[in-house]
């Protein structure tokens, strides 16, 4: 299954919000890195929200992708958001202790 | 329970990840296991599947070897490959370590095998290939 997204832009608050949609591993790992690279990289926004809500499984490949695409955003001086993670997606993201440096939203 | 097995070989494509972690849940499904321990068996088939697909053998596809059995109430699940094998399983199992680490991973791999299931057993030979053992206890399952 390939992960899709979904990105909006949402001028009045300067979030990009950036909704993935599937099964999270590392057949679509570089895929949806180069995807969400360029719309890190194009948008003027400073808040980035990564919406995993309709993530159905993720594993340490996914995690591979966030922990990357954290670093960009604090490169361009941006906040990372995660927000929707299910419990086992959720139990991988605290093992990772990215909750130390991206904020949760809780649901 | 009636003691089970089941046997799979694929290429090491990226493709067959979901493919292996499909198969693997829908084999312990006979366990009656909860949703979270189904959920904890994929994560982990996917994580050392990944893990011979992108270290064993560099992605060139040669065989994977994934056989899991049914004994009572245990799950046991064997990946193997025929791969470039691990030098060092200490430190391949350390936590945030990887060998890759200009390609985004994250060396969460064996921890995470390592907490989602009940017991984990890696053995591997530089040249030969790595196997690894992995066994999972549904506590609920329930008699026929």
């Amino acid at each position: 299954m390939r992960v899709k997204t979904h990105l909006s832009e949402n001028m009045a608050t300067k979030q990009l919000v950036m909704c993935l949609e599937g099964e999270l591993d590392h057949h679509c790992a570089e895929k949806l890195r180069l995807r969400l690279d360029s719309e890190i990289k194009k948008s003027n926004c400073r808040e980035f929200v990564l919406d995993l809500t309709n993530v159905s499984f993720m594993d340490s490949s996914g995690l591979g992708v966030i922990l990357g695409r954290y670093k960009l955003i604090t490169q361009k001086d941006g906040t990372l958001y995660i927000k929707g993670a299910n419990r086992n997606v959720d139990r991988i993201l605290r093992m990772s202790g990215i909750y130390s440096l991206a904020q949760k939203i809780e649901n | 329970m009636k003691n089970n097995e089941m046997h799979l070989t694929f290429p090491a494509m990226s493709e067959n990840e979901a493919l292996a972690r499909m198969c693997a849940s829908a084999f312990a499904a006979q366990l009656n296991p909860t949703i979270e321990e189904i959920s904890d068996i994929r994560t982990a088939v996917s994580e050392a599947v990944t893990n011979s697909i992108i270290h064993g053998y560099n992605s060139k596809p040669l065989t994977i070897y994934l056989d899991a059995y049914i004994s009572d109430n245990e799950l046991k699940i064997v990946v193997r490959d025929e791969g470039k094998g691990i030098d060092d399983i200490d430190l391949a199992m350390t936590p945030f370590y990887t060998t890759l680490p200009d390609g985004e991973r994250s060396g969460m791999g064996f921890s995470v095998m390592q907490a989602f299931m009940d017991e984990l057993y890696v053995s591997s030979m530089p040249e030969m290939g790595t196997t690894v053992t992995m066994i999972k206890r549904i506590v609920r399952c329930e008699e026929e």
